[in-house]
């Protein structure tokens, strides 16, 4: 069945939660999966796009997992920071590595019904690579 | 699970191996039926860890075993630093030093029972909890005195006016975590917990006042100050956000070093360096501040609760019955082939379980042998254990630590709503309060297993003892 590009999703694990994004590109798969981590905590449509951040910038790695593992827990070190819950993301690779930024808004208790903190993206059946088809996915288990 | 290749050493003890790269055994507690429904990636876990380098004796899964990061929730494994044994930062997991407390108040259900819905108000008003700005601490801390937080854990807490000296003895290590190396903390950890100091936190942790309703061994149950139909305060939680920074650090850090020893990691969680290489020791040190940071956050909303307690009843004294934790790596000391060998032992999602006459025990608790807490789920039972010296030689005294889930957040939130679990337990007698109607459903007392099967099954592995079971009246979500 012809699934829509780029698109993110979660998949089940034991007491937490998968997430993964699929995109044309790593960097789309990056953002997808980004977004499949905010939907972790809230529906995506219920937070707005009023502030941007820099999540990341120079974000090197010996390989795209570990990339991918740096990346998702900037986002998550950004969220316990700033306080801020993100609803779109976009990467640029640089000279210098993995830049990433984020829209969101300031985190609204009677809004966004936040379930859970995510502790921190894993290792756990994580994956950074290219498919068949040359599309690129993306995903590991995250710890809530 | 599929136990045709195990042996049964008893009706609760299940042994796999040593086949291909393990170095030890695998060993599994629980009933027949518990293990048979639990999932595979336990034993393919277990397999993995059993190969690690320096393990001693087995690779150990408490009744409540579940899939976890490299090694498995409900998981326990020893290693001999003197052996090249290593750490895993996976093997402690991102909430160092989770654990429950649980204080004894003197009160009766029916004193308590006609206060509850004020109460249940009171403590959700004054313990941040959830996410947002009503989670965030009512302390503010300057970096130099949350190093010495770091560094003092329950010690401090209590020296800065959260406590009292007698919750020091009633706390695993004395309340304070020797060999913590605060000054190598990372900033980032650092700055996650400036607000974060006396939180509850969220999804599964939870403050619930309880009752005893059911005494399974009356003589132990008197030396813990329980009585059938006593009121009990349980709080649950970790090291919060600082705990998870430094999960996530070494995470990273092990996972890129574990080749340049030359350790092939079946299971990239499974990333781990040896205990004497500079990141293994650097990482026991801050995972001892994280250790300390769990414990100073438990005393402090220690006092919050003694605060509203004192509110509705004056004379009451909310005594610290025990403080214990879930996820750690400490150095103990094990008997291996007739021998005292100091070992490394990772508890992940496994409670300690020093039966009587421990060394390290206060006198107090040397008759009976340290309190074991194992939380139920939201509306259900709690139960109060005590270790066992038989734990010593089944599991290096270690027990379970909870039920577990038996199906995922998201599917709990198909099958039930918040606010119709929060009416639905109203009428059963429990308040339940919590900033998140979503996270209600994700912990619906239906998404867990039966932490009663879990119970029986370490007690007739010899895991630990039963003394007494709690029922919820409240419970504060995180």
């Amino acid at each position: 069945m012809h699934q829509q590009l780029p698109r993110w999703e979660h998949f089940s694990h034991g007491a937490d939660i998968g997430v993964r994004g699929v995109g044309f590109s790593r960097n789309e798969a990056f953002e997808q999966i980004a977004l499949a981590l905010s939907a972790v905590q809230t529906k995506l449509e219920l937070i707005a796009l009023t502030s941007e951040i820099l999540v990341t910038g120079a974000l090197v790695a010996p390989d795209d997992e570990l990339l991918l593992f740096s990346w998702l827990n900037a986002i998550i070190y950004q969220t316990a920071i700033t306080g801020m819950i993100f609803g779109r993301y976009t990467c640029e690779t640089r000279a210098d590595g993995l830049w990433g930024w984020a829209i969101g808004e300031p985190i609204d208790d009677s809004r966004h019904d936040i379930a859970c903190e995510v502790k921190g993206a894993t290792l756990t059946a994580i994956k950074a690579i290219k498919l068949g088809d040359g599309t690129f996915l993306a995903q590991c288990v995250v710890d809530v | 699970m599929d136990l045709a290749d195990f042996i049964k050493a008893s009706d609760y003890e299940w042994h796999y191996g040593p086949v291909d790269h393990m170095r030890v055994p695998a060993i599994i507690f629980g009933s027949e039926a518990l293990i048979c429904a639990m999932d595979d990636h336990v034993l393919t876990q277990l397999k993995n860890v059993a190969s690690l380098r320096g393990i001693v004796k087995a690779a150990y899964a408490m009744p409540d075993a579940h899939w976890g990061y490299g090694f498995p929730i409900g998981g326990v494994a020893a290693f001999d630093a003197s052996n090249g044994g290593v750490i895993s930062a996976g093997g402690v997991g991102f909430d160092i030093s989770c654990g429950v407390r649980t204080l004894t108040s003197g009160l009766h259900h029916d004193e308590v029972k006609r206060l509850r819905a004020r109460l249940a108000d009171a403590l959700f008003g004054a313990i941040p909890a959830g996410m947002g700005k009503r989670s965030k601490s009512r302390i503010e801390l300057e970096l130099a005195e949350l190093d010495a937080m770091l560094g003092g854990g329950a010690k401090w807490a209590v020296s800065a006016g959260y406590g009292v000296a007698d919750d020091l003895s009633r706390t695993e290590e004395f309340g304070c975590m020797a060999g913590a190396t605060p000054e190598a903390v990372s900033q980032h950890s650092k700055e996650r917990q400036l607000a974060e100091v006396g939180t509850l936190g969220s999804g599964n942790h939870y403050l619930e006042v309880q009752y005893v309703e059911e005494i399974y061994d009356p003589e132990t149950a008197k030396a813990f100050d329980l009585e059938k139909d006593s009121v009990v305060v349980t709080i649950h939680c970790g090291s919060r956000g600082l705990g998870h920074q430094i999960g996530t650090e070494y995470l990273g850090q092990m996972a890129k070093e574990a080749l340049i020893y030359g350790i092939e990691l079946p299971d990239r969680e499974l990333a781990c360096v040896p205990i004497n290489s500079p990141t293994g020791q650097k990482y026991l040190g801050v995972m001892r501040a994280a250790i300390n940071c769990a414990l100073a956050n438990r005393q402090v909303l220690t006092h919050l609760v003694r605060q509203v307690f004192a509110g509705f009843f004056p004379r009451a004294k909310l005594n610290l019955l025990y403080d214990v934790s879930h996820n750690t790596c400490k150095v103990e000391t094990h008997i291996v082939n007739g021998r005292a060998k100091e070992l490394h032992v990772h508890r992940k999602g496994a409670t300690r379980a020093f039966g009587p006459g421990h060394a390290v025990l206060p006198m107090e608790l040397k008759t009976t042998g340290q309190p074991v807490l194992i939380g139920g789920s939201m509306g259900t039972s709690s139960y109060v254990l005590a270790g066992s010296n038989a734990s010593e030689q089944a599991a290096l005294s270690s027990s379970c630590h909870g039920a577990g889930r038996s199906m995922s957040r998201h599917h709990a939130t198909t099958l039930w709503s918040g606010r119709a679990i929060i009416k639905d337990l109203a009428n059963q007698g429990i308040e339940v309060r919590s900033h998140s109607y979503r996270g209600i459903a994700e912990e619906a007392p239906g998404a867990y297993k039966d932490v009663s099967d879990v119970v029986n099954s370490a007690a007739a592995a010899g895991l630990s003892r039963k003394v007494a079971k709690l029922s919820p009246m409240i419970c504060v979500k995180g």
